[in-house]
């Protein structure tokens, strides 16, 4: 890469960027299994098929009792991260609370869940925390920059001899960046929905529980109608979720499913005493040179094993789906676009196809990638691109709308690529980077490819009750994400790319 | 706007923090976190037909409730894991294990006792299933054949789509199965199992030998595409396994009278929600095979 210079933020350093990028793809897919295996996916994408076309409800109680769930993790999870991610977002600019921030939204919501039960219990209170505490660090990561973005004029208007940061901040910088922190935490919701929906998987009564127990059991037209209930609820929000009423939501949710547990400090004493202790040390009162070579060999035997092929696999997988995502991004993008899509009702099929899209959660798509192409690392790579690719899409697709182009402006492929793609391109590298450490987390879900990624460790761990592994397997992941997050802060300040339009 | 803004922060934390503070025994939707100290519950391990286990369970329930005279209450769980948790965390006191999560939640629960087993549980076996592509054909000796081949486990945490398997495939061909296939996925449960090998998309799995009997009873397989190439050796699977707290809740004899229970469970409507012929009794020394060969393969550290 040529080093910045002062030019670094013209063309030229975008178009390096991204080559480098496509390179680096490129590369990773040498080094990764990508074999087809064709066999008779048929019979069972048939079945799915007619599952999707004929969903059926088999208790209705049980479909709208999930579906309150679904939302009040979400809408619980969601308030609670935003005034914690607003108290953290203050303390932005230093180095720990950012990598505080990043560390905790580095753990993916089921694996915060899996260490809640563990204290916790299945109760309503390990739900609220799975959801808050990631969306905490994401949303403090969000306000933080935006806080950083505001136009600095005010705040240098002031009178320098009485600086008083409080009134500075509330009068200079909060009002500047409020509306932009309102809608990104209204997209963050649609997100807890998802995530909220995805914590059934693990036990918690959502509209996750039943959709993972249809699938799994091949029941396709109950799955279908628990997942048509979740793209509903994700595709009305709009009609009901307004800013005066949620106030009343707000009361609602926490008086249907009060967040409450039954912890035992016992457990609790014991978990952070014992299980996450390493084996090699629990019941050592003394540390001698015994144990410290014992806890060499644990911790060899680890890195061998688990640590550095998850981190390779992890790696791997996140740069391709990552570049597979931005390229998809792309070509979805004009489906949510007045520029390219004139028709009110084709705007709306492509809107909603996008909703779909990002909707189907990856594990879905995985599966049936997976019995489409067999197990490679290509079922995965289009699980994470497709439902990633929409996402960006989407947003991308939106921000044209704020686009002022030259009333004789071209029109389809010569006005994608000569009027839009340079003007929302830093926009777009924005995004990609965003999702760069959400795709590395969410590759943990996908053990069923049987891809051993860091997130597949951690799952085992949990599974084996080895909650010493899975502490250290999750830090490790911490590590990634932290620095990776760090570089792409970096390369964000290089290229001088924004957070989010004011106008989003 | 600030003042807007300071009165909405305000008024959401101060709701957050009543609602936890209230968060005395209330109305809840979320199971098992507001059961009175008296009410008994138990659970099962989610090992197939997973939509049905309410209602199988809750019949369960039912019956015990009868006979015991006490509340009681089933909770769905959705992992192998989660079942031991809960077991482990007291939310549940009895649950219908797999041969190793009973093992790992007697590991992790000192004083808990196997109480009861299936009458088919002394003799439980796997099937090495094979997609007909894969070329393999049944045989009664152990298939080498699969060497190479793509593979699929069931749950990361189950005995008879798991660690029997991989002990026997460790055992004939002298290898971890991370070496001697060409990919080894773990499908999540038995049916998906089925569904991947009949589709294809992995060669060869392990499966539970009940669930595959069902499914193809039920005429859910394919036989020209999927068919058993194998039948491990038998091992013991499932029991009932109590927490060895109970008798303080339950009274003196709680541990006897619910074994009694358990065993004299005759109605096949009910049975056939394991599904089982009947259950006789059992204890820990029974399933002391399965945790030598869940530490041989790695699945349990030795010693502790």
């Amino acid at each position: 890469m040529s080093a910045p210079n002062s030019n670094k933020t013209s063309a030229s350093a975008l178009r390096n960027i991204s080559f480098w990028f496509a390179v680096s793809a490129l590369l990773c897919l040498l080094l990764v299994d990508l074999d087809i295996s064709t066999a008779d996916p048929w019979a069972e994408l048939s079945l799915m098929a007619a599952g999707a076309l004929s969903p059926s409800v088999w208790s209705w109680p049980t479909l709208l009792s999930s579906l309150a769930n679904t939302f009040a993790f979400a809408l619980q999870g969601v308030t609670l991260a935003a005034i914690a991610g607003f108290a953290l977002a203050l303390g932005y600019r230093f180095t720990l609370v950012r990598a505080f921030c990043a560390f905790i939204r580095s753990i993916h919501e089921l694996f915060w869940a899996l260490l809640f039960m563990q204290i916790a219990g299945l109760s309503s209170l390990t739900g609220l925390l799975a959801i808050a505490i990631p969306y905490a660090g994401t949303l403090a990561k969000i306000y933080g920059e935006l806080f950083e973005e505001v136009d600095p004029a005010p705040a240098n208007n002031l009178p320098v001899n009485k600086r008083r940061p409080l009134s500075e901040f509330f009068y200079s910088t909060l009002p500047l960046a409020w509306r932009s922190m309102a809608t990104y935490t209204s997209y963050r919701f649609e997100c807890a929905i998802r995530s909220s929906a995805i914590l059934g998987f693990v036990g918690l009564p959502t509209l996750g529980f039943h959709l993972e127990t249809a699938l799994s059991d091949g029941q396709y037209s109950e799955a279908a109608a628990f997942f048509y209930a979740l793209l509903l609820l994700i595709g009305t929000l709009h009609l009901w979720l307004h800013k005066r009423l949620l106030p009343v939501y707000l009361v609602a949710v926490f008086y249907y499913l009060p967040p409450q547990a039954t912890i035992s400090w016992q457990l609790l004493v014991r978990f952070v005493s014992e299980d996450i202790v390493p084996a090699p040390l629990r019941g050592q009162t003394l540390v001698n040179a015994e144990t410290v070579n014992n806890v060499n060999q644990w911790f060899y035997a680890l890195w061998q094993l688990q640590i550095w092929p998850g981190l390779i696999n992890t790696v791997l997988l996140g740069q391709i789906s990552l570049v597979f995502t931005g390229l998809l991004a792309l070509v979805l993008l004009p489906l949510n676009s007045s520029l390219f899509l004139h028709r009110r009702w084709k705007r709306g099929i492509g809107d909603s196809l996008l909703i779909l899209l990002r909707t189907l959660p990856e594990y879905l798509l995985a599966f049936i990638g997976l019995l489409i192409l067999g197990p490679s690392m290509l079922p995965a790579i289009l699980a994470l691109g497709i439902h990633n690719g929409a996402i960006i899409g989407h947003l991308l697709g939106r921000y044209t709308e704020e686009l002022c182009l030259r009333a004789d402006a071209d029109r389809g492929i010569t006005l994608y690529f000569y009027e839009v793609l340079p003007r929302i391109y830093r926009q777009f590298l924005a995004f990609l980077f965003y999702r760069w450490e959400v795709i590395l987390r969410e590759t943990a879900i996908l053990g069923i490819l049987g891809i051993a990624t860091l997130g597949f460790y951690i799952d085992s761990a949990f599974e084996t009750f080895r909650f010493d592994v899975a502490l250290l397997l999750i830090l490790v992941s911490a590590a990634l994400n932290i620095s990776v997050d760090q570089f792409a802060r970096y390369l964000r300040q290089q290229l001088q790319l924004k957070t989010v339009p004011e106008s989003l | 706007m600030r003042i807007q803004l300071l009165r909405n922060i305000t008024a959401l934390t101060l709701l957050f923090i009543t609602s936890i503070s209230s968060a005395s025994p209330s109305v809840s939707n979320t199971p098992a976190d507001t059961e009175s100290a008296k009410t008994f519950v138990f659970s099962a391990i989610p090992d197939q037909d997973e939509a049905n286990l309410q209602e199988r369970f809750d019949k369960v329930a039912v019956y015990l409730q009868a006979q015991l005279d006490i509340d009681v209450r089933y909770i769905p769980v959705k992992s192998y894991a989660a079942a031991v948790t809960a077991f482990r965390n007291n939310q549940v006191q009895l649950a219908w294990f797999g041969g190793l999560s009973g093992v790992q939640a007697r590991r992790l629960v000192p004083g808990s006792q196997a109480v009861a087993q299936g009458t088919e549980d002394p003799f439980f076996t796997s099937y090495i299933i094979a997609h007909s592509s894969s070329g393999i054909e049944p045989n009664d000796s152990f298939p080498a054949a699969i060497t190479g081949k793509t593979f699929t486990f069931g749950s990361k945490g189950s005995t008879s789509g798991r660690l029997m398997p991989e002990f026997f495939i460790r055992e004939n061909l002298g290898d971890t199965p991370d070496k001697l296939f060409s990919k080894v996925g773990y499908s999540g449960d038995h049916s998906r199992t089925i569904a991947l090998v009949q589709s294809g998309a992995y060669q060869v799995g392990a499966v539970n030998y009940k669930v595959w009997d069902k499914q193809l009873a039920a005429g859910k397989i394919d036989s020209d595409k999927v068919k058993v190439i194998w039948r491990t050796p038998s091992y013991p699977d499932y029991q009932w396994t109590l927490r060895g707290d109970v008798n303080d809740s339950w009274g003196p004899d709680f541990q006897t009278r619910l074994t009694e229970a358990l065993v004299g469970m005759d109605d096949p409507d009910l049975l056939a929600s394991f599904p089982r012929s009947g259950f006789i009794a059992a204890d820990n020394k029974l399933y002391q095979p399965i945790l030598d060969t869940a530490i041989s393969v790695g699945i349990i550290d030795a010693g502790k």
